[in-house]
């Protein structure tokens, strides 16, 4: 089933006459068979992970060198064809959705991993590189990649540049943007730039940090130079479970007060704990009130004097039970249940629709209690999984998009959410991103000058606004219209990824 | 918690600037400055608008308005075990968390646990129009609109005046220890980043005058363990050392003269140039005095992956900081009117022409 397109101000598709110069001009400066324009070519690129929103582009251009991305960039400039860059398209908030009269720039063929320095710790990829790649090239050297967001194995670095991806380690290792050490760019006119440095830091703004989360708004990455980590010397993960969930969020705060900052702390609540042991059976306590999964890594001794201490501390906070993983087949176990709690809880129902709010960690309880308070209001039942550690709330809704009207009821309570989320001080996204999802939540987070300020910038590298035109930041006028990730009886583009 | 707020008038007289086209320099405690090209225009003073305004330190957070002492957050942070985990320089007293952001400065700890601008979550800034703005915020995670706060890290006051900053905090480690190794600078080079490639709890090397200071910290363990590990002899006391280096009152940093700062990758060989070194960062900071000409060490930074500038001393009225190539030079100029289009502040700071 497909759900009608509600977001961005549409554009209509060129004439046929333009359209056929259009692609003759770009066939002359691609390799064969580095255009699709036929209606069938096209209809796998019309949505990315947010499957709710479907469209096709002009045509999908698949590049395999800088050189020609910046001719199909100088060629879209002159003939004012917007330009929409794509990697693996799994992103969940249709950040790489496309538009009739633009032109989808697909980065899958600059699948190379140029180099690893093991003695600078860092490695140089092609953006279309999947996630997990790079930890994988690195680990002969006993180094890996940090974020490690859930679609790690499909996913790739431009994606997660464009993004700021996070993942499940955030809170220890930091997002993209703290694993990021340089950028090979081409502007919307084609120009190449180098940002950041191989040195820890880069003469003039960081540029570095302000293209990691632009959406593909800013320019086309063609490179990046990712920090590699030394493998810590072990890991080991506990299981905490709660009768009341407020006894689990005064854990998380006890742990984190006490010093320790464990590499993983997620927390979930009953709904989501019965619905990932019905699926996987991890081992869960099912008639806890919420579990707290939290992973400590390190060296050796590190690791042994830090599990007492979270032990000790989950016990004050009123923990009726603490197990601590004493294998790795344990271990893993404990987090599947985590990781599989997505597609979980969509057995549940027809649908879901997956939230990602960050709070600050106390207003943890109360912003449960509100989303309680709204599921009842709405008539739609609710389960929390929380990366504690970071305040990443991700409430998933479920409902039947088969009911009348229940699909409208589901975005009105996601939005009612999000609300809640800047109201208790936090933000609409912590690692989804904006896309076309939440461009109307970013005016209950911003003031009219502060978007006019983004809208400054945007144009201080892209003049025409022709690059992934009306994602990400909405325009002044134009603050109004809803959209969401809609999951259909668990029939999304990548129904194998995790999703957590 | 004590303190005032100033952020109205201090954006009244940037409004009243931008009518008038008058150029502002901001200015904290003026312990930096220093650093970056010659200060000009009417001074903008902010360092009365202080006071830490946020702290909950199971939130991992702290925020606080531009002019706040960072010695002051710090004792706030140490009451309660935490602290600024990117070591922030002082250079002198009253150093302001304003200046601790625009400069972009960040002391010894930073290859192992990152630099100002990774701790930067949130700003409330004025723009050169005059208007407060409010972007980032107070969560770990967070990425609805551009990441202009991040931006202002390392900006040196030419997008906009800092008024609030919060910023990710971290627990102090448990324990610390400073080894010491005789070798030269090879060596050091070749250690520090072997080491570095392990899990060893690295915190900060240093290497000077034939010495090779390096701290490890974390859980009392773990720290044991990695003593044993690096060998060497074990300082009695070693934070008077560390705090030298960060607030640039260690001898080599303090004297008279040019003081130029390279930054290169971090297993780069020692450029071929005449003078003498400190190294920092694991080798990705290096501190160098000498008579080379400017055209010279910038070079040898470059030809080496890195960059050089012109820290302390020397001709202010050139370049600071290592020339960008003229289109990405162009992007700056662009952006800096996107935030300033009369260029009123902190002209000529960064560059001369921005």
């Amino acid at each position: 089933m497909e759900f009608p397109i509600r977001a961005g101000a549409d554009s209509a598709p060129p004439s046929p006459e333009r359209r056929r110069r259009l692609l003759r001009a770009l066939r002359a400066v691609l390799p064969a068979g580095a255009l699709l324009s036929h209606v069938e070519e096209l209809r796998p690129y019309e949505c990315d992970g947010l499957s709710a929103y479907r469209r096709l582009p002009l045509a999908v251009a698949l590049p395999d060198t800088v050189a020609q991305v910046q001719a199909v960039m100088r060629l879209c400039a002159r003939e004012r064809v917007p330009v929409i860059a794509r990697g693996a398209g799994t992103g969940l908030s249709g950040g790489a959705l496309p538009r009739p009269d633009a032109l989808l720039l697909s980065l899958a063929r600059f699948d190379r991993i140029l180099a690893i320095d093991p003695v600078n710790r860092v490695a140089r990829v092609q953006p279309g590189v999947r996630n997990q790649a790079v930890s994988e090239a690195a680990a002969v050297h006993d180094l890996y990649y940090a974020p490690d967001p859930s679609s790690q194995i499909a996913c790739t670095i431009g994606g997660n540049v464009a993004e700021n991806a996070g993942g499940i380690h955030c809170l220890k290792y930091g997002l993209t943007v703290h694993n990021l050490v340089a950028l090979s760019v081409v502007t919307v006119d084609g120009e190449r730039l180098e940002l950041g440095s191989a040195a820890l830091d880069a003469p003039g703004y960081d540029l570095t940090a302000l293209l990691t989360g632009s959406e593909g708004m800013l320019a086309v990455i063609v490179e990046a130079t990712v920090r590699l980590l030394p493998r810590p010397e072990r890991a080991q993960v506990m299981l905490g479970a709660f009768a009341r969930i407020e006894d689990a969020g005064a854990a998380v705060a006890a742990i984190i007060g006490h010093g320790l900052i464990p590499a993983g702390l997620e927390l979930m609540d009953r709904l989501a704990i019965r619905a990932a042991e019905d699926f996987v059976h991890a081992g869960y306590p099912t008639d806890a009130a919420a579990i707290l999964l939290c992973e400590l890594d390190g060296t050796n001794e590190e690791v042994s004097e830090r599990i007492w201490a979270v032990r000790r501390l989950m016990l004050e906070c009123g923990a009726v039970a603490v197990r601590t993983a004493q294998t790795e087949a344990e271990r893993r176990r404990m987090w599947l249940g985590r990781k599989a709690a997505f597609p979980a809880v969509g057995r549940l129902a027809p649908d879901y629709y997956c939230m990602d709010g960050t709070i600050p960690r106390r207003a943890l309880p109360e912003v449960l209690h509100r989303i309680g308070e709204l599921s009842e209001e709405y008539g739609l039942a609710v389960a929390n999984v929380f990366h504690a550690g970071d305040g990443n709330l991700h409430p998933l809704i479920l409902y039947d998009a088969n009911r009348p009207g229940e699909l409208e009821r589901a975005e009105d309570f996601g939005a009612r959410i999000l609300e809640l989320c800047v109201a208790a001080g936090g933000t609409i996204t912590g690692e989804h991103g904006v896309g076309v999802e939440k461009i109307d939540s970013m005016c209950s987070q911003f003031a009219a000058p502060e978007l006019a300020q983004f809208h400054a910038v945007k144009a201080a590298f892209d003049p025409n606004g022709l690059l992934n035109p009306g994602k990400a930041v909405p325009t002044l006028h134009r603050c109004a219209e809803l959209g969401a990730m809609h999951v259909h009886g668990g029939r999304v583009p990548f129904p194998e990824l995790e999703r957590f | 918690m004590d303190g005032a707020d100033l952020s109205e008038a201090l954006a009244a007289a940037v409004g009243t600037a931008y009518r008038d086209g008058t150029a502002l320099c901001i200015r904290g405690a003026g312990t930096r400055a220093f650093y970056g090209r010659t200060p000009t225009g009417a001074p903008l003073e902010v360092g009365g608008h202080r006071g830490v305004v946020d702290y909950e330190p199971t939130e991992l957070v702290v925020t606080a308005r531009a002019g706040t002492p960072l010695d002051e957050i710090e004792t706030v942070l140490a009451a309660n075990g935490q602290h600024l985990a990117f070591e922030p320089p002082r250079f002198g007293p009253g150093s302001t968390l304003g200046g601790a952001v625009a400069s972009g400065l960040s002391g010894p700890r930073r290859p192992y646990c990152g630099a100002v601008r990774d701790f930067v979550l949130g700003v409330r800034i004025v723009n050169g129009r005059g208007e407060i703005l409010r972007f980032g915020g107070r969560v770990m995670k967070n990425v609805a609109g551009y990441d202009l706060s991040r931006l202002m890290a390392g900006s040196l006051g030419t997008l906009g005046v800092l008024l609030e900053v919060s910023l990710k905090v971290l627990p102090q480690p448990a324990a610390a220890c400073t080894l010491i190794l005789e070798c030269d600078s090879a060596k050091a080079l070749y250690l520090a980043n072997r080491w570095a490639a392990t899990p060893v709890p690295l915190d900060a090397v240093a290497w000077h005058g034939g010495k090779l200071y390096v701290r490890v910290a974390g859980a009392e363990a773990g720290v044991e363990a990695a003593c044993r590990h690096i060998g060497g002899e074990r300082a009695a006391e070693c934070d008077t050392f560390w705090r030298e280096l960060r607030d640039h009152h260690h001898p080599f940093l303090a004297a008279p003269g040019p003081l130029w700062r390279l930054s290169l990758p971090p297993g780069a060989p020692q450029p071929e140039l005449s003078g003498d070194w400190l190294l920092d960062w694991g080798g990705a900071q290096r501190w160098l005095r000498s008579a080379e000409p400017d055209g010279r060490i910038r070079a040898a930074a470059a030809a080496l992956g890195g960059h050089a500038a012109r820290f302390r001393g020397g001709a202010r009225e050139d370049e600071a900081f290592q020339p960008l190539p003229p289109a990405l030079f162009a992007l700056h100029r662009r952006l800096k009117d996107a935030f300033d289009p009369k260029r009123i502040l902190n002209p000529g700071r960064l560059y001369r022409d921005l």
